[in-house]
């Protein structure tokens, strides 16, 4: 591997809140070093516009190490850009030191994710779809000795599967339907699996998907795209857990309208 | 002012739950006329708050980030540990206290720390009870291990995860509170000043981060659970947004900030690879069980192919240097050591600003050894990353490591409620001072944590109010209010409106970072610190005159906040110098190349056994010192030798 | 009721209508085309075959009751669930690479209106007789002289692909909308998708191109 660094073309898109219609403009990068990150090389391109007198690009990011999900941008058409099972911010430059030397930098695009400017969406959907039940409703000091309730390992392994996501929304941004069923079915079979989340199972499904409903995301039509594009690499058969624990629901459930609190 | 640590006293083991029988309460229908703050929304925040929230306080909770739960708590990823001793080894909550006030060095107060590991069997039944999926054996129980060199194995963990699953707890018990009505979150919004009204904390100034749009919000108290300030050093193990400013603004306001100087390195990151470096990656220290530590004995070999290096031509310095303990020599000596070699000219990896900083961590005697497979299951991952962050593959070259900031034990001081100086202003989380003394253990970052927002703060915040009761009506309209804000709107106009705008606020945040890595990094001397605080006012004089903000500061301007938050580590950059400066003693993650013994480092309990508490004086190169003398009566301070 | 029309309202039981109607159709067209599989045996056995299901009204009753409900609940749902899914993204991506999705199942909704077609051309044929030739006295005789038509078995043709596209895609989906998923059995989802979208297509096509060489006559 070189250390030669190599010019790039980016076309990044550039939008000043969620009014205004956007639009793509041309940057030149003409010395990327292999070993940069993709945050970095745009780092280095704002700190250039920045002493140019132009505005930054925006674009949302955090720990860099690809745990906190803040990051995530559509490079070339895929979330995350062409790497698998990587954030944004793992992605490195020498994933592009044979080509493509020109890319298309997007937002994630979704009804549900207005953007907010440039690169950076509003995601604050996923907040409130676990609002609406993503939890175990337990207070702060009533919890029972931990190992009372033993759980089989490999049920543990499963319920740590679904839990590993990150909520960046790359799910949401890949999927044809901008649907965020990989999203919400992760967080309802990380907690369905366990004996904790047995009480809460059949509300918490109906509110989830409610809730994920409301926001505006649309529905799973079984294209498998946000778990190629996942860089956790959560499982579609989330997805069909989901759908399962939904329909049981509303199947038996006691209740006829959802209710807690 | 004198420091009242307020601690109770009487055996030690009975002084928590004397503390809370002696306490006072808040029934449960006044809560709600009571308005608290939380800022911060990781570990010790989220906790907080959605605790506070359960009880029916009514509580604001903000944070930078565009959801809770990106909070930087989210990366830890060892574990959590907790005195359950489910494992039979003889662990035990004294035990924990032992080894927490041992491992800090002899710096921390030993109520706090027994507190803590009092609270940390509660840490792992909260959050099983929430759904936290923690590793477990076959037969169904919890799953434990055995952490940075602890004799017991009392650390609980998830995956390589531990951080994000503790703080996807925490946040859905926040998430729930938040559709309950008790908890309003405010994402993607900044503190950047603490109101105080006659000696009490009673609101922050916030910036809203996607209008740009400054606020006051008033309240009874306020919880800062901001996380540390490692970043101050520019490339840390930090994410990228943590700063020091909410803390920062509170210590201008009057609250002490104690022991800044006492920073943890992690000694196996993955090195820089160029000037253009954002961050660093830490990578588990588990890897130095296996892996050997090597530079080549000859500046000519540096920059050659290390498997064609032969084993003569290379110096395994740790094992030559401790034969004892070898490769698992503790975090600082390994630190210190690495970096030596490098300043020697033996460094390895890139060239980076004139000087190869990085040494190898070989795993090749362990895959002869143990096998391809075995290593892989032992480190897969960890390989993974290495290799996607730096194109090279562990299993045929050697890694390269070099120490990196990791953690922060200094923060403001606070009380045994965890309250500072500053009536009403709760500090929470690696924010605070409080348990770790000059050093942390592994994997009790997240005990604190939780420890505080779960357990303590909810009840201490209530003692406060029961015991104060009546509070003078604060609004928008009041003078202490509005000066605030004009004071955040002030400051936002300066950094917007530089007289010689030439760089981006990074540009000069490099440069503080790289100072104060060189003169107040790992190893800290006189000279160093006082060049330091020579440079330090001129680059902050030099980053006022041409720091170069464009675009408004009425919407979002990730430059403009950047820019605030490298002012205040201006400030809390020449405190940390000061503090290590006066610290004439080398202890945990302070290290003064004068103070040592046999090249190890030499503690001064004579002189420096107490905490070094600097209040702001409004000129930051002349804040006064306060002490808290430290007494140790449960565990008598003992010299540490690896040799 | 009430709990069925909450359940109708969210993205995923309308989702699961579609799948549920769709078992129903996979099953009419299997037995469809098991059923015409009698023309190889000869135009008695054909005749006798269609005979047959008229001597029991209730069950051919039954069925095209079943199909009449199925038929408008499956388009209906999937076409107001597309409407919903486009709606979610307002803004399309300037480029966007699809990563594992095949090609039948995005188009999913033009083999669905193909077959929409085809099947009103084809009840217009055979069952009401309003294009092409029809003898209603010998179903066989309309079955063979239809598909002597070039244009005819053309537009069969168009419309079983279609299907089989259809199919390759939604019987797969139909697991995973309802939830049949197991670890241990999931491959065969999969498996089983291929292999009936691959029968009823051969099957199918097997009718017209057996007529045009005179295998079947």
């Amino acid at each position: 591997m070189s250390d030669k660094t190599f010019k790039m073309t980016l076309h990044v898109w550039r939008q000043n809140g969620p009014k205004d219609t956007g639009r793509f403009e041309r940057y030149e990068c003409p010395e990327v070093n292999p070993h940069m990150s993709f945050l970095e090389m745009l780092d280095d391109l704002n700190e250039r516009l920045i002493e140019e007198g132009k505005e930054p690009i925006s674009f949302d990011h955090d720990c860099r190490e690809g745990i906190c999900g803040a990051c995530g941008m559509v490079i070339n058409g895929v979330p995350h850009g062409p790497q698998r099972l990587t954030t944004t911010c793992q992605l490195h430059m020498r994933q592009f030191e044979k080509g493509p030397y020109e890319v298309w930098i997007e937002p994630f695009r979704a009804a549900a994710f207005p953007v907010i400017k440039d690169l950076a969406v509003d995601r604050g959907a996923f907040d409130r779809i676990i609002s609406a039940g993503g939890y175990i409703s337990v207070r702060t000091g009533s919890a029972p000795e931990a190992n009372d309730q033993l759980i089989p390992k490999k049920i543990a392994d499963r319920a740590m599967d679904a839990a590993e996501c990150i909520g960046c929304g790359a799910c949401v941004a890949a999927c044809p339907n901008a649907s965020a069923s990989l999203f919400t079915s992760a967080k309802i079979t990380h907690l369905g699996l366990l004996p904790q989340g047995q009480p809460e199972r059949q509300d918490r499904v109906r509110k989830m998907v409610a809730q994920h409903d409301a926001e505006g995301f649309g529905g799973c039509t079984n294209h498998r795209e946000c778990e190629a594009a996942c860089p956790k690499g959560i499982s579609v058969d989330f997805i069909a857990q989901m759908n399962r624990d939904l329909l049981k629901a509303m199947i038996t459930a006691k209740d006829d309208v959802p209710s807690r609190d | 002012m004198e420091l009242r640590s307020n601690e109770p006293t009487g055996p030690i083991e009975q002084r928590w739950t004397k503390h809370k029988a002696e306490s006072k309460l808040v029934a449960p229908a006044n809560r709600r006329k009571y308005e608290i703050i939380v800022v911060g929304s990781g570990l010790a925040g989220g906790a907080a708050a959605a605790t506070l929230g359960e009880l029916g306080y009514k509580v604001k909770c903000f944070c930078f980030q565009d959801s809770p739960r990106r909070a930087h708590s989210i990366a830890a990823q060892g574990g959590i540990n907790a005195a359950k001793n489910y494992q039979n080894d003889g662990d035990s909550v004294f035990r924990l206290f032992y080894d927490t006030v041992k491992g800090g060095d002899f710096r921390a107060r030993e109520s706090n720390v027994y507190r803590l590991a009092e609270l940390s069997v509660n840490i792992i039944d909260q959050c099983v009870a929430q759904g936290v999926p923690f590793a477990r054996e076959y037969g169904g129980h919890l799953a434990n291990r055995s952490f940075g060199g602890a004799q017991v194995s009392r650390t609980f963990y998830a995956r390589g995860q531990t951080g994000q699953q503790l703080l996807l707890g925490a946040y859905s018990a926040l998430q729930r509170q938040v559709a309950a009505g008790t908890v309003k979150m405010y994402p993607r919004t900044e503190m950047l000043e603490l109101i105080v009204v006659d000696g009490e904390a009673r609101g922050i100034v916030t910036r809203n981060l996607i209008t740009g749009e400054v606020e006051a919000h008033t309240a009874h108290v306020v919880v800062l659970a901001t996380g540390g300030y490692g970043n101050v050093f520019y490339l840390s193990t930090n994410a990228k947004g943590s700063n020091c400013t909410a803390a920062w603004r509170a210590h201008r306001k009057g609250a002490p900030f104690a022991n800044p100087c006492f920073t943890q390195i992690h000694p196996t990151c993955i090195p820089q690879s160029g000037a253009y470096q954002s961050k660093l990656t830490l990578m588990s220290e588990s890897l130095r069980n296996d892996g050997r530590v090597w530079v080549p004995r000859k500046k000519e070999d540096c920059d050659k192919d290390p498997n064609s290096i032969p084993e003569k031509d290379r110096y395994y310095f740790l094992e030559e240097r401790y034969p004892a303990f070898g490769n698992l020599v503790p975090r600082d000596v390994a630190s210190r050591n690495a970096m030596y070699v490098c300043n020697d000219g033996l460094g390895v990896g890139p060239m980076v600003e004139g000087q190869r900083r990085g040494v190898y961590l070989d795993f090749a005697d362990a895959i002869k050894r143990l096998g391809e497979q075995t290593v892989r299951e032992r480190y897969g991952n960890l390989f993974e990353m290495y290799q996607r962050i730096t194109g090279d593959s562990p299993y045929n070259t050697p890694m390269r490591i070099y120490p990196a900031i990791h953690y922060t034990m200094g923060g403001l001081w606070v009380d045994y409620n965890l309250m500072s100086t500053i009536d009403g202003l709760f500090v929470g989380g690696e924010a605070n001072f409080s348990d770790h003394g000059a050093n942390r253990l592994g994997a009790s970052a997240l005990m604190q944590g939780l420890a505080d927002g779960y357990f303590i703060l909810p009840f201490t915040i209530g003692n406060y109010l029961g015991t104060k009761r009546s509070f003078k009506p604060v609004d928008g309209d009041h003078p202490a209010v509005k000066d605030a804000v004009a004071e955040v709107k002030s400051r936002l106009e300066r950094l917007s409106n530089a007289p010689d705008p030439k760089h981006a606020p990074e540009y000069f945040h490099r440069k503080l970072g790289a100072l104060l890595w060189d003169k107040c990094g790992m190893a800290r001397n006189k000279a160093g610190l006082e060049e330091a605080l020579r440079e330090i006012p001129k680059l902050r004089e030099q980053f006022y005159r041409e720091v170069k903000i464009t675009g408004t500061g009425e919407g979002f301007n990730q430059a403009l906040e950047r820019a605030g938050r490298v002012a205040d580590f201006f400030e809390l950059g020449e405190l940390m110098c000061l503090d290590a400066l006066h610290r004439e003693e080398s202890c945990g993650g302070h290290f003064r190349e004068e103070y040592q013994e046999d090249g190890e480092a030499a503690r001064d309990d004579e002189k420096f056994s107490y905490v070094a508490a600097w209040q702001w004086t409004g000129d930051s190169s002349k804040p006064q010192l306060l002490k808290e003398p430290l007494t140790f009566e449960y565990v008598k301070p003992a010299k540490r030798s690896y040799k | 009721m009430e709990r069925a029309l909450t359940l109708y309202q969210t993205t995923i039981g309308k989702k699961a209508v579609v799948a549920l109607t769709g078992v129903i159709l996979v099953g009419f067209v299997v037995g469809h085309m098991l059923g015409n599989m009698n023309a190889y045996a000869g135009e008695e056995a054909f005749n006798g075959y269609a005979a047959a299901l008229r001597e029991v009204p209730a069950l051919l009753w039954g069925a095209r009751l079943l199909l009449l409900i199925a038929f408008p609940l499956h388009i209906y749902t999937a076409i107001s669930l597309a409407r919903l899914n486009r709606s979610a993204r307002p803004q399309r991506y300037a480029r966007k690479v699809d990563l594992v999705t095949s090609q039948p199942a995005k188009w999913m909704p033009y083999t669905g209106l193909i077959l929409l077609a085809y099947l009103l051309f084809h009840l217009a044929h055979l069952t009401f007789g309003w294009a092409g030739p029809f003898n209603p006295e010998n179903p066989f005789d309309t079955f063979v002289r239809g598909f002597q038509d070039p244009a005819i078995s053309a537009a069969y043709i168009v419309g079983n692909l279609a299907l089989g596209l259809h199919l390759f895609h939604g019987v797969w989906s139909m697991f995973q909308s309802l939830g049949a998923s197991h670890p241990k059995y999931d491959r065969f989802r999969t498996d089983l998708a291929v292999f009936l979208s691959a029968i009823i297509t051969v099957g199918n096509l097997s009718f017209p191109i057996a007529v045009m060489f005179g295998f079947i006559q």
